[in-house]
């Protein structure tokens, strides 16, 4: 039998056990999502060794568990999870700063008599700390054998890996028990951690000073709507140069093939249905890499959990807890992983108004619908010298979401999801430089799911649509562009019916139907509609400038307000199908924003209408 | 005066003060257990050093606590399960 080793890296939140992972695994990652079930698996073969598979349990506290993601640790641990084989090996993450409370876990790991190897980390932190802690008795008392580490600067990686071979060679340990209670367990911990303590710690003196400034009622307050408004004003002003250039290039990719190639569908096909469909999308890139930059360090720095807690009395005020910030934050940047974090909160109830208000939260896809529409009527000027126009009403769209996500929250949980809300507890992790690895790889890990689907789904679905935007033919004598008498004409004609009194012509309302694979593909399929009724000058002027010749302002706006609750795209249903294990709460999904988009797109409408 | 310490709810509490944990408020209430070993789970033990950081802008609830080495923030509902004598 060559099947790996499973070695399981297990440990309290904010430990850096992720960290250690990512180390000890390198890019060669995979990240799957256990079928039917609701937690992701993360796993990867151990760097240099690959008879050993490494799999990053959820972050836990104890082996009770008090949220979903918590139940999987438990349950793969103690070998009752349906799909995970149970492990052959723990490798527990104890953080060196916070012995006592990390060591709870550990000893209560032991009691599964399981091989395990301890990593004792981010002893450079307790270095500065002044705490000073003899490992060799720590080993001594647990009864394992414990190693220093520092994940981010990769100290201690090689004899960490020898233990780890050494303990699956050398199989099961004596269970140690030291009590089937908390409490009993806590003593334990805190009896060990004070004898094999040298020096007590001074404290984490970053941590006090920043939190006297991010956490105070006025300043912390501020700090935190400036991070969110600098981080929108720098998705535009950051992006603008690199979507420049794309932009360019994809341009001259169009001039060069209509100059070489023979006039005829292939050139069609080419120009102005994978480049002008795929290209609209692929331009955005750079916004999502800066949105998710910006994500990823605050979860990374540790100032996400600070978020959570001066959010957590507005977010009660809708009947959430602060918690539920983090999945939120994170659904601007995708509702997708946005609502798988939503497996942290305990709370059922809870869980499922979060999963359920998540797509509200403005995702990085509709940032192609709102860049396009925004640049061609929005003028780009300064307002008090400072502020760009555009920004701000970027940042005026992000917001309605917002307010009526809390809105719909609070009617949820007053109607439909009916439950007392749950508390909030949450650590708040020491201030971390943050860990750019990490961030890397995070980053790699988006760009790659973008362009895969631009290579995938939107690929395809431009096809599709470029076909049906060519036939049927045109009569011959006809007197409108010849996309009008095709497919995309019909069905655009049929639901310019519906979507009429909301400002929409054929045009957008053909693209909204392409636009539910994946909503960036409405700007795809409005490129590859408005390319296909006047080649050469969309080619030359671009999307921007067609629509605004096209467009008026009230069915500009109604467009944008169209999307700040326009029902989502597929992968959103179908991950929200997953976690919610049924049909129902998707479908009860799709049909509230889709109300609410109408709504809202026919007041804007008519009311911007009657004004201009 | 007397010199009998005093135990207070720490959920009563205000920013700056310090104490150290005495008990929890335990009754024969299985919620209320459990939470209890929530609290211990999260770093709360008898003896420990509490310090009263941090309360939100709005209603001043939550707050944050420091307890040992670790940093939590909880709400002052929860808070009040944990009696401390103040110094």
């Amino acid at each position: 039998m060559n099947r790996p080793s499973l070695v399981a890296v297990v440990g309290n939140p904010n430990c850096g056990k992720s960290a250690l992972f990512n180390t000890l695994t390198g890019l060669r990652q995979k990240v799957a999502n256990y079928p039917g079930a609701t937690v992701e698996r993360r796993s990867g073969v151990l760097l240099g060794d690959e008879t050993i598979e490494l799999i990053d349990l959820p972050g836990s506290y104890s082996l009770t568990p008090r949220s979903p993601d918590e139940a999987v640790t438990q349950q793969v641990l103690s070998g009752t999870h349906a799909l995970e084989r149970r492990p052959d090996a723990i490798l527990c993450v104890v953080d060196a700063t916070n012995l006592s409370q990390h060591l709870r876990f550990a000893i209560e790991l032991r009691s599964l008599g399981m091989p395990m190897v301890i990593a004792l980390n981010m002893v450079d932190l307790a270095e500065r700390e002044r705490i000073s802690i003899d490992v060799t008795s720590l080993s001594e008392k647990l009864g394992v054998p414990v190693v220093e580490t520092v994940a981010v600067r990769k100290r201690g990686l090689t004899e960490l890996k020898e233990q780890i071979t050494k303990a699956l060679v050398d199989g099961p340990r004596d269970i140690v028990d030291y009590g089937d209670t908390v409490g009993l367990r806590q003593r334990a911990a805190r009896k060990i951690a004070s004898e094999i303590t040298l020096s007590e710690g001074i404290g984490h003196k970053t941590t006090r000073i920043l939190d006297k400034v991010l956490l105070h009622p006025i300043l912390g307050m501020i700090v935190l709507a400036s991070l969110l408004f600098t981080m929108f004003q720098a998705v535009f002003a950051w992006a603008e140069t690199p979507m420049d250039l794309i932009e360019g290039g994809i341009g001259s990719l169009q001039t060069f093939f209509a100059g070489s190639l023979a006039e005829g569908w292939f050139l069609s096909l080419l120009n102005d249905g994978l480049l002008a469909g795929v290209g609209a999308v692929v331009v955005f890139l750079p916004q999502i890499i800066i949105l998710f930059l910006f994500i990823l360090i605050l979860e990374s720095t540790g100032y996400m959990a600070r978020a959570a807690f001066l959010m957590d009395r507005m977010m009660a005020s809708a009947g959430l807890n602060g918690r539920a910030f983090i999945p939120l934050l994170s659904s601007f940047a995708c509702a997708v992983p946005g609502i798988m974090s939503a497996r942290a909160i305990s709370n059922d109830k809870d869980r499922l108004t979060t999963i359920l208000i998540a797509p509200l939260m403005t995702c990085s896809a509709r940032m192609p619908v709102y860049t396009v529409i925004i640049s061609a009527f929005i003028p780009n000027t300064l307002v008090g010298g400072t502020f760009g126009l555009q920004g701000l009403v970027l940042f005026g769209l992000f917001l309605m979401g917002i307010v009526s996500a809390l809105v719909v929250a609070a009617v949820l949980k007053r109607t439909v999801v009916k439950g007392s809300a749950d508390t909030f507890m949450l650590e708040l992790p020491k201030y971390q430089s943050p860990n750019w690895r990490f961030v890397f790889i995070g980053l790699y890990e988006r760009a790659r799911i973008f362009l895969k689907r631009a290579g995938t789904i939107i690929l395809i679905s431009t096809v599709v649509l470029w076909v049906l935007t060519l036939w049927p033919f045109a009569p011959e004598g006809a007197d409108k562009p010849d996309v009008a008498y095709s497919m995309v004409g019909i069905i655009g004609g049929w639901l310019e019916v519906i979507f009429a009194p909301i400002g929409f012509n054929w045009e957008i309302s053909a693209a909204l139907v392409p636009g539910m694979a994946a909503r960036e593909v409405a700007i795809a399929a409005l490129g590859t509609v408005y390319s296909l009724q006047g080649s050469e000058e969309m080619i030359e002027a671009g999307l921007v400038a067609t629509l605004n010749g096209l467009w008026s302002l009230p069915t500009a706006l109604s467009f944008l307000v169209w999307f700040v609750f326009a029902p989502q795209c597929l992968s959103t249903i179908a991950v929200t199908r997953r976690e919610t294990g049924g049909w129902k709460w998707p479908m009860f999904m799709v049909a509230y924003l889709f109300a609410l988009a109408y709504a809202a797109s026919f007041i804007t409408f008519q009311t911007a209408s009657a004004l201009l | 005066m007397t010199d009998v310490t005093e135990f207070k709810a720490l959920g009563t509490l205000s920013p700056g003060v310090s104490g150290i944990v005495a008990d929890f408020d335990m009754q024969n209430d299985h919620n209320r257990t459990d939470m209890v070993d929530r609290l211990r789970e999260m770093g709360f033990a008898e003896g420990l050093e509490v310090e009263f950081l941090h309360q939100s802008p709005f209603g001043r609830d939550p707050i944050a606590v420091r307890v040992g080495a670790m940093t939590v923030a909880l709400r002052r509902k929860e808070a009040n399960l944990i009696r401390v004598t103040t110094t």
